[in-house]
């Protein structure tokens, strides 16, 4: 079963303005640079962004913040990012925060098949108004739904042609709960190799979550803070 | 004399034991790992998938596809493991996690934590802290006992949106050491140089001296 496609504006020629997209990453690691830019270039707009950030101004998804292109963000830290604190400020942007674990398990449920999950974090505060409730061994939980995303646009490590995939050191983040979570999941990699050349034991998303794949035309995998110790 | 960051962290590494399994915060929290006592085995837990964190790359080392939860370049020590987002905040909120460091901005004597929101001010999300705070065994607060215009961050009740309910065991601050009882604050350590007056002065929230309370050893 074939999955290739030609590249990153064919992956994603049929999403439409108004839609919703699961992007994965943390931070710029492991973002899908080459998928951004494509959409960046074919300019719809009135977008909800699911990521664990919004990228930083110039940027991953901060290069869509720019355009105008995002209607919606829910995220869990966006600290990185002064246009889009200035268009959540102002208003412009609608913003949900999620604490980081209920992101990435309500991504898993979706993948899953679970309508929803009971999660402790948020309990007490103002994440928790206007959700259910349930006591379960004497300790409160919150009612948390698996998301609804049409499109989810991940980047792999190394890919095959029949969409098994699989990622590299920290990378990995959100990318495989939500390449199992959309509808349609299109996947950019490193490497694509032709089935039967990756190991079938080291697969972290087999392919029949995976629509559409392709290799990326060049990855810059920008470093956001780069620390390191001098050598002596 | 206050302690600095580094003899904060220097003093939260001595809660250390051998055998935890460690998630440090960012800030602070992050210089603990700097001064893990010998022959005391820890493994760092990062949040956005790695078991076995080790120190900053040397120059030239750096891997985009190898960050903490702070975005920092890093390394792995032996036997480390990747994983992904869900089953990180999975072995957190399962109990795995033996000890959780994190900032704050304030904290309250009932154990309440806030450090993610100030209100049309500062928009940056929680990440992983309100996750870590609603289910880590033992939380360890690194934090200034004081802000800038020197009013208490140790409160009777935080003022600002909580990051966490009652969770917080202990606090070392610049000050001394503080265990969260029913009491309230449990001042069991005051800093070389300072005086128990002064923290009293310094502290909002309800403040009791242990008997035996000592000072620090940095």
């Amino acid at each position: 079963m074939n999955k290739v496609v030609a590249g990153a504006d064919e992956a994603v020629k049929d999403i439409p303005s108004g839609a919703t997209l699961m992007l994965g990453g943390f931070g710029l690691c492991g973002i899908p640079e080459n998928c951004i830019h494509a959409l960046v270039k074919k300019g719809i707009n009135n977008l909800t962004c699911i990521s664990n950030n919004a990228g930083v101004d110039d940027f991953g998804i901060g290069l869509m913040l720019q355009g105008r292109q995002v209607k919606k963000m829910i995220a869990s830290y966006v600290g990185e990012n002064a246009e889009f604190e200035r268009q959540m400020l102002t208003g412009e942007l609608e913003v949900e925060l999620v604490p980081q674990g209920t992101l990435a398990t309500r991504c898993m449920a979706t993948g899953y098949g679970m309508p929803a999950v009971f999660l402790l974090a948020g309990i007490g505060t103002e994440v928790a108004e206007g959700k259910e409730v349930r006591n379960f061994n004497g300790k409160n939980y919150l009612l948390e739904h698996a998301f609804d995303s049409d499109f989810a646009i991940v980047k792999a490590w190394k890919g095959d042609t029949q969409g098994n995939l699989i990622f590299k050191g920290t990378a990995r983040n959100f990318s495989p709960l939500m390449a199992m979570a959309g509808k349609i999941t299109i996947a950019e990699v490193e490497h694509l190799v032709p089935a039967g050349e990756l190991d079938p034991n080291a697969i972290h998303v087999p392919g029949i979550y995976v629509h559409r794949i392709f290799q990326g035309d060049k990855y810059e995998k920008r470093i956001e803070q780069r620390t390191v110790r001098k050598r002596s | 004399m206050a302690l600095n960051k580094e003899q904060i962290a220097r003093r939260i590494a001595q809660e250390l034991q051998d055998g935890f399994y460690v998630n440090l915060g960012i800030g602070i929290p992050t210089l603990v790992a700097n001064y893990i006592p010998h022959g005391v085995d820890v493994v760092l837990q990062s949040e956005n998938g790695l078991l076995g964190m080790g120190p900053f790359p040397l120059e030239g080392d750096e891997d985009a596809d190898l960050i903490n939860a702070g975005k920092q370049t890093i390394t792995t020590v032996p036997g480390s493991a990747f994983f992904d987002s869900a089953m990180s905040f999975g072995m957190i909120r399962a109990g795995k996690v033996d000890l959780t460091v994190l900032g704050a901005m304030e904290v309250a004597d009932n154990g309440d934590i806030a450090n993610w929101k100030i209100p049309g001010k500062m928009v940056k999300g929680m990440g992983g802290a309100m996750d870590l705070v609603a289910a880590a065994k033992n939380i360890i607060v690194a934090m200034q006992h004081t802000n800038p215009k020197g009013e208490s961050k140790l409160l009777p009740k935080c003022s600002l949106p909580l990051t966490g309910v009652g969770c917080v065991k202990k606090v070392v601050s610049d000050l001394g050491v503080f265990d969260i009882t029913p009491d309230g604050f449990r001042c069991i350590e005051y800093a070389p140089g300072v005086t128990i007056d002064e923290i009293k002065a310094k502290t909002a929230g309800r403040l009791i001296i242990a008997d035996d309370v000592k000072e620090m050893i940095v």
